[in-house]
C-alpha cells in the first residue's frame, strides 16, 4: 500500500484489463487506479499524493476542470465519497481529516440545494461555499510555496561550503595549554612511583642454585621422585632451570635417575659413590 | 609578554598599539585594498556566514566601509568567471562554489545529495515560514491535515524553533523558522522570500 507513487503514467496495458474493478475503482477517469505490475499477476496501486482532505479535493477539482470559484459541489462531493470508498475498499486506513471534510461537503451540497430564504438579509446571502473556496485557495497558495522552497533547496544542495577548518575550539585534544601537559606529566610520573612501590620483585633462581638444590635434596632423601622436586618450581622460568639441573647432575654422573615401571615415576638417586665424592 | 618587557623595541611597539586603542584617531590608515583583503580572508576562515557588521568590528573601521568593499569583492567573483562565488546568505557573508558545477564536486567529496524534505514537511515548512510565529492548530488550518511528524522533522532538521507560547487558550507553542533554514534555502532574510500573495495567480489560475 505504501508504494503509491504520484504521476504514474498508466501502460497501455490497462485498457486490455478486463476486470470491472479497474473500472469500479477508478476515479475521475484517472488517477487513482490499479494496474497489473508487469507480468506479475500484483496489481500496481496508483494514486495521487494527497497529504490531506484540502490536498485531494484541490486535486479533484482539477480533474474535473471546473472553475474554483464556482464549485459544483454536488458532483465533486461525489467524486470525493467515491474517493473515501476506493480508500476503504483497499483498506486504507482513511484519516478522520478526510471524513470530517465529507461531512462538511455533504453540509455544503444541502445548503446549496435548498431554496433561498427571500426574507433574508443581504449580508447573508454569502455564497456558502465562499468558505470552502478559500481554504482551497489558500491551500494552493501553500503547496505552491512549498514547491518554491524546494526548488530553492535543490540549487541550495548544489552549492557547496568550505569544509570546516580543524581549529583549537573544535578539537578539544588540542585545546591544552603547557600547564595541563605538565600536570598530566606529572600524573603519569606519580603513577609510576606507585606502580614501582607495588612491584614484587621476581624470585629468580639460578641454575647454579638449582643445581645445588636438586644435589642437597638428593643426597639428604637418598631417593627423591622427580615429579616432587618439578612441582616445586614456582615459574615456568624455574621450571626450566629444574629440569635442566636434572639434566646437568646426570651428565655430571652426580644422580642416576631410575624408572620403575614403563610411565611410572622416576626417581632420582644419588649415583655411585665414586662420583659422589668426585 | 616577558619577551617584551626584555626586548626595548619591542616593548615602544606595544606602548604605540595600546595608545593607539585609546584614541582610534591614531589608529594605523588600512588602505582600501587591504580592507577588502581582510574582509575576504576573514569570510574564507568563517564556519558560518559572517555579517558585515562583525567583519567591521573585528577591524574597526566603520560598517560603510565593509559593505563597500564586500560590494566590490561581489563584483570581482563575478567578473572571474570562477569556481566561487561570495553571497549574502542569512545575514551574512560566504564563499562557497557555484551550482553549476555541483556533479563534479559531489563526485569529488563522495558526496550524495542529501535527503529531501517530504511533500508533508515542505508545506508545513512554508506555512511556518509565512505565517510564523504560527501555532500547531493554526498550521491544520491551512494545511487541512495534522501534521505531527513534519512538525518533528522540521525540529530534528533545525529549520524550525520554538517561538514561544501563545497566550490563548491551551497556551499552544508558536514555531518559526531558524537560521538554519535561511542556510539552507540560500536566502538572505525572511523578506527574500517571495510574498505569499504572488502565489494567487497560480493558484487561481491552475484550471486550464
Amino acid at each position: 500500500m505504501e508504494d503509491t507513487s504520484p504521476n504514474e503514467i498508466a501502460t497501455p496495458a490497462t485498457a486490455e484489463v478486463p476486470t470491472d474493478a479497474a473500472q469500479r475503482i477508478s476515479v475521475a477517469n484517472s488517477k487513482p487506479e490499479i494496474t497489473p505490475d508487469g507480468d506479475t499477476d500484483q496489481l500496481k496501486i496508483t494514486m495521487g499524493d494527497f497529504e490531506g482532505p484540502l490536498d485531494l479535493l484541490l486535486y479533484l477539482i482539477r480533474q474535473e476542470q471546473v472553475n474554483i470559484y464556482d464549485i459544483p459541489i454536488a458532483r465533486i462531493t461525489d467524486e470525493y465519497l467515491r474517493y473515501l470508498n476506493l480508500m476503504q475498499e483497499l483498506d486504507l486506513t482513511v484519516a478522520g481529516d478526510f471524513l470530517v471534510m465529507a461531512a462538511q461537503l455533504i453540509e455544503l451540497k444541502s445548503r446549496m440545494l435548498l431554496p433561498r430564504d427571500p426574507s433574508e438579509v443581504e449580508e447573508e446571502l454569502l455564497d456558502p461555499r465562499a468558505e470552502l473556496v478559500n481554504r482551497l485557495l489558500e491551500h494552493e497558495k501553500f503547496k505552491a510555496a512549498a514547491e518554491m522552497l524546494w526548488s530553492r533547496a535543490t540549487v541550495e544542495r548544489a552549492v557547496f561550503k568550505r569544509a570546516e577548518i580543524e581549529t583549537d575550539k573544535n578539537n578539544p585534544e588540542v585545546a591544552v595549554g603547557l600547564f595541563d601537559l605538565l600536570r598530566v606529566f606529572q600524573e603519569i610520573l606519580a603513577r609510576q612511583k606507585e606502580e614501582i612501590l607495588l612491584e614484587i620483585e621476581r624470585e629468580e633462581v639460578s641454575m647454579a642454585e638449582m643445581i645445588d638444590r636438586l644435589r642437597n635434596m638428593v643426597r639428604s632423601a637418598g631417593e627423591m621422585n622427580l615429579t616432587t622436586f618439578f612441582e616445586r618450581a614456582k615459574s615456568r622460568r624455574e621450571l626450566v632451570a629444574a629440569f635442566l639441573s636434572v639434566l646437568e647432575l646426570v651428565r655430571m654422573s652426580e644422580i642416576s635417575l631410575v624408572q620403575s615401571e614403563t610411565f611410572g615415576a622416576i626417581m632420582a638417586r644419588p649415583a655411585s659413590p665414586s662420583a659422589e665424592s668426585a | 609578554m616577558s619577551k617584551a618587557a626584555k626586548a626595548t623595541d619591542v616593548e615602544t611597539a606595544e606602548v604605540e598599539e595600546s595608545s593607539s586603542n585609546d584614541e582610534i584617531e591614531g589608529q594605523r590608515e588600512i588602505g582600501e585594498a587591504e580592507l577588502k583583503a581582510i574582509a575576504e580572508a576573514m569570510i574564507f576562515v568563517a564556519d558560518e556566514p559572517v555579517s558585515a557588521k562583525t567583519i567591521a568590528d573585528v577591524i574597526k573601521v566603520d560598517r560603510e566601509a565593509i559593505d563597500k568593499v564586500l560590494v566590490e569583492l561581489v563584483a570581482e567573483y563575478d567578473g572571474r568567471n570562477g569556481g566561487l562565488q561570495l553571497r549574502e546568505i542569512a545575514a551574512g557573508w560566504q564563499i562557497a562554489t557555484r551550482p553549476e558545477h555541483h556533479e563534479q564536486i559531489r563526485a569529488y567529496l563522495k558526496s550524495r545529495p542529501s535527503a529531501k524534505l517530504s511533500l508533508a514537511s515542505l508545506e508545513t515548512l512554508a506555512v511556518i515560514a509565512y505565517k510564523q510565529p504560527v501555532t500547531v492548530p493554526e498550521i491544520l488550518e491551512i494545511r487541512g491535515v495534522q501534521s505531527p511528524s513534519a512538525i518533528k522533522t522540521l525540529l530534528d532538521k533545525r529549520l524550525i524553533v520554538a517561538k514561544g507560547r501563545k497566550e490563548t487558550v491551551g497556551r499552544p507553542m508558536m514555531y518559526g523558522t531558524s537560521k538554519e533554514f535561511l542556510i539552507q534555502f540560500g536566502l538572505k532574510d525572511l523578506s527574500e522570500l517571495p510574498s505569499i500573495e504572488d502565489f494567487q495567480d497560480l493558484a487561481g489560475g491552475s484550471d486550464s
